[in-house]
């Protein structure tokens, strides 16, 4: 299949090995992948920080630079969540109807990595091997906007060596939610201070999840904790193999981990 | 007088009842997340609560019907509800009963202060009522003269306590058994010095606090849970039996209503009442459901008062997206889901709306502008969605009244440099490539300067890659 990925502003600037893992599972698949260089951003932050009239035109950026492809798959579900849930609104409301219908076409052409690889591309082992023990976070826009479910889990559950343990409370709000974190960093840190005690209660070594954002936020706490559990995207576990795995991972943790 | 809603609708006007806070919500949270005790108490209840509702809505095999069904009412009563009104105003004066239209809180106060006045008393029992703690009735009694008890268990400890609520169902969420016993042995006239602080030792002390006013109190005054158009029948559900006596025992009895509670028919009370106590209480069924219409001749309070409130709701309305916070029904299952509100509890919303719910209608109410930080007080994690019994969509209204927001100049500046540079992809793989957020923050990205201090207070930032996924593909 010829995917167009939309890789995300946040991936691309400060997480672009979720990116590459998410090319190199596509393309192990047998995908052709293609990069469309005039994306940018989806517009969420925009959106969500109360600027819907900025958003606009990433919007319309958005739209433009997609709308010739059939599939587009990105990493994160909250971009996703952003594209489906927002674009059309987004542009009714600036009375463009033409562009809101153009957004709903393409927001119907893409797919979260999961949701790509179990419901389009039909499978749930991609061959994967990630020795390592295994904690899942979904993410709010995952798990509430597109209703991945269990997409993730089955995926995880297919990768060869990987242990993988249940969050507790998995469902609660990491404290992330954007520029959230910025203007109420208190609320965020305590709801970050719960995650990050459900996380180390599992003993993993890793804690994955299909959103870099999410993932920045709880990695970022965990760091400051010196814990010693990392926190690496979905892409990155599905996209390691015996003959390539996931660089970085075997590497010793943080000294002084509170575990 | 019906001119509700002609001309321009107004917002709840300031310096009466209490939608407005004294300081932004951010800064009312800090002090609430100090507050060890409080965190506690409140993520101890809202998980008890949540618990037991998950139990009971799952045995009810047509729960998305019933949730769709109420939407579906819900918006067919805001698409005419001037209509609806004026239906309920006919048939509550057909029932002996008398309608009274209040613009705003200093309105609805004048007028239920007026008829406790005629009735030549100076003292009123209340049933729990969200709509009088917004308009600050209490208050305005006691600025008349007239002494406001509160029967409900919750409501009098908060009463007691010379507090605020904090939930819309559990107003004493934020308190502990042993807290309460030390506020009733402080504060109630004639209790056991040797009480306890077992449940049902606080509920006995209070019921015998209680009696002597049920019986002598001749006006009571209660909100409304539900209104019929086509009958005139009001309706209050509750637990404890305290609104019963109260709607039953006086002589006047005086209802304040939000105008957004009317339902059309008799029939559509029936979706409603099934879903309410599950969502709220986590109850099959709530204990006490009273109904009333107009006055009956030689049985129940002689006079009956009807006091619809607008204070706001008809700006809420004029707005097609906003208006969906008008179709809540006060369960508080929204507010038992939040991750902010089980962290920070009430008071930190400044309003007595508190939680998802009060993130949307409070803004509305006030003007967003009186209540700027209320709608950025949520993640969006959507769990208040996924919630509420009537399906309002929550997120979005937030992200609506976003937009509405007045913004900092520095923010919107950044946000239409940053969209004007992710417009232009060269510009903004130059800016991707001369960013390096982290190197401002000095070693392990600890120190940015604000507003961005607040991410590296307790979070590192991660190591800038050693290039963009966009280099990388160029590279390729
Ligand atoms: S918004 Fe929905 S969940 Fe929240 S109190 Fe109202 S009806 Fe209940």
């Amino acid at each position: 299949m010829r995917v167009a990925l939309f890789v995300t502003c946040l991936a691309d600037t400060l997480f672009p090995q979720a990116a590459v893992a998410t090319v190199r599972l596509l393309e192990r698949l047998g995908h052709e992948v293609v990069f469309p260089e005039g994306q940018t951003c989806c517009g969420q932050m925009h959106v969500n920080t109360g600027y819907p009239d900025d958003a606009l035109r990433l919007v319309r950026r958005h739209v433009r630079v997609f709308a010739p492809y059939d599939v587009v798959v990105a990493p994160s579900g909250s971009c996703v969540g952003s594209v489906r849930h927002q674009h059309a609104t987004v542009a009714r409301r600036a009375g463009d109807e033409r562009l809101a219908a153009r957004a709903g076409e393409v927001a119907a052409r893409t797919y979260e990595l999961s949701e790509f690889l179990v419901d389009v591309a039909g499978v749930t082992d991609v061959g994967a091997y990630y020795p390592h023990r295994v904690t899942y976070h979904p993410t709010c826009h995952s798990l509430r906007m597109l209703r991945v479910a269990d997409r993730p889990l089955r995926l995880l559950r297919a990768v060869r060596g990987l242990e993988l343990v249940e969050l507790p409370q998995a469902e609660q709000c990491c404290g992330f939610g954007g520029t959230f974190a910025v203007k109420n960093p208190d609320t965020s840190t305590a709801m970050l201070a719960d995650k990050m005690r459900h996380v180390l209660a599992t003993r993993a070594d890793v804690c994955t999840a299909g959103d870099v954002s999410c993932l920045m936020h709880i990695g970022g706490g965990l760091s400051r904790l010196r814990a010693g559990v990392r926190t690496v995207h979905l892409a990155e576990i599905l996209a390691s193999t015996e003959a390539n795995p996931a660089g970085g991972v075997a590497a010793t943790p943080a000294t002084g981990g509170a575990r | 007088m019906t001119e509700t809603f002609l001309g321009m609708p107004a917002t709840a006007p300031p310096g009466v009842g209490h939608l407005r806070g004294d300081e932004p919500f951010p800064v009312a949270a800090r002090r609430a997340l100090a507050d060890a005790q409080l965190r506690r108490n409140v993520g101890h209840a809202t998980s008890t609560i949540r618990a037991r509702s998950a139990a009971v809505i799952g045995e009810v095999p047509d729960w998305p019907q019933l949730r769709a069904a109420a939407r579906a009412i819900k918006t067919d009563t805001m698409a005419r509800l001037p209509e609806l009104l004026e239906q309920l105003e006919t048939a509550v004066g057909r029932a002996g009963g008398t309608v009274h239209w209040a613009a705003d809180a200093v309105e609805a106060n004048r007028i239920v202060t007026d008829l406790v006045r005629a009735a030549g008393v100076d003292r009123v029992m209340k049933v729990k009522s969200m709509a009088t703690q917004e308009i600050g009735l209490n208050e305005a009694l006691a600025d008349a003269g007239i002494e406001p008890v509160e029967t409900d268990l919750a409501e009098l400890i908060v009463q007691l306590g010379d507090d605020r609520p904090s939930h819309i169902l559990v107003p004493a969420i934020h308190r502990n058994r042993a807290e309460i016993r030390e506020i009733f042995l402080r504060e109630m006239p004639g209790v056991d010095p040797a009480l306890t602080d077992e449940p049902a030792a606080l509920a006995a002390a209070a019921r015998r606090h209680l009696r002597e006013t049920f019986l002598s109190t001749r006006v009571a005054v209660s909100g409304a849970n539900f209104a019929v158009a086509e009958t005139g029948t009001l309706a209050v559900v509750e637990s404890e039996g305290n609104g019963r006596m109260c709607l039953t025992l006086p002589e006047t009895l005086i209802t304040v209503m939000g105008i957004e509670k009317v339902v059309p028919t008799w029939r559509d009370l029936e979706v409603f009442l099934q879903l309410l106590p599950r969502a709220s209480t986590g109850e099959r069924m709530n204990p006490y459901t009273s109904m009333w219409t107009g006055v009956t001749p030689g049985d129940g309070p002689q006079a009956f008062h009807l006091v619809l409130l607008d204070n706001g709701r008809s700006a809420v309305l004029a707005d097609p997206v906003g208006r969906e916070a008008l179709h809540c029904i006060r369960c508080s299952a929204c507010l038992n889901v939040c991750p902010v509100y089980e962290r920070t509890g009430g008071h930190a919303y400044g309003s007595v709306y508190p939680g998802p719910i009060g993130a949307v209608l409070s803004p509305q109410l006030t003007g967003v502008a009186d209540n700027a930080s209320l709608p950025y007080a949520s993640s969006l994690c959507g769990a208040c969605y996924d919630a509420c019994p009537v399906l309002i969509d929550i997120p979005s209204i937030l992200v609506h009244l976003r937009a509405q927001a007045p913004h900092p100049r520095g923010e919107a500046a950044a946000m239409a440099a940053a969209a004007y540079a992710m417009d232009h992809p060269a510009l903004y793989a130059a800016a991707q490539r001369g960013a390096r957020l982290s190197r401002l923050a000095g070693p392990r990205g600890r120190g940015l300067p604000p507003p961005l201090s607040g991410w590296t207070a307790s979070r590192d930032l991660p190591e800038p890659p050693p290039q963009t996924f966009r280099q990388w593909w160029a590279d390729r």
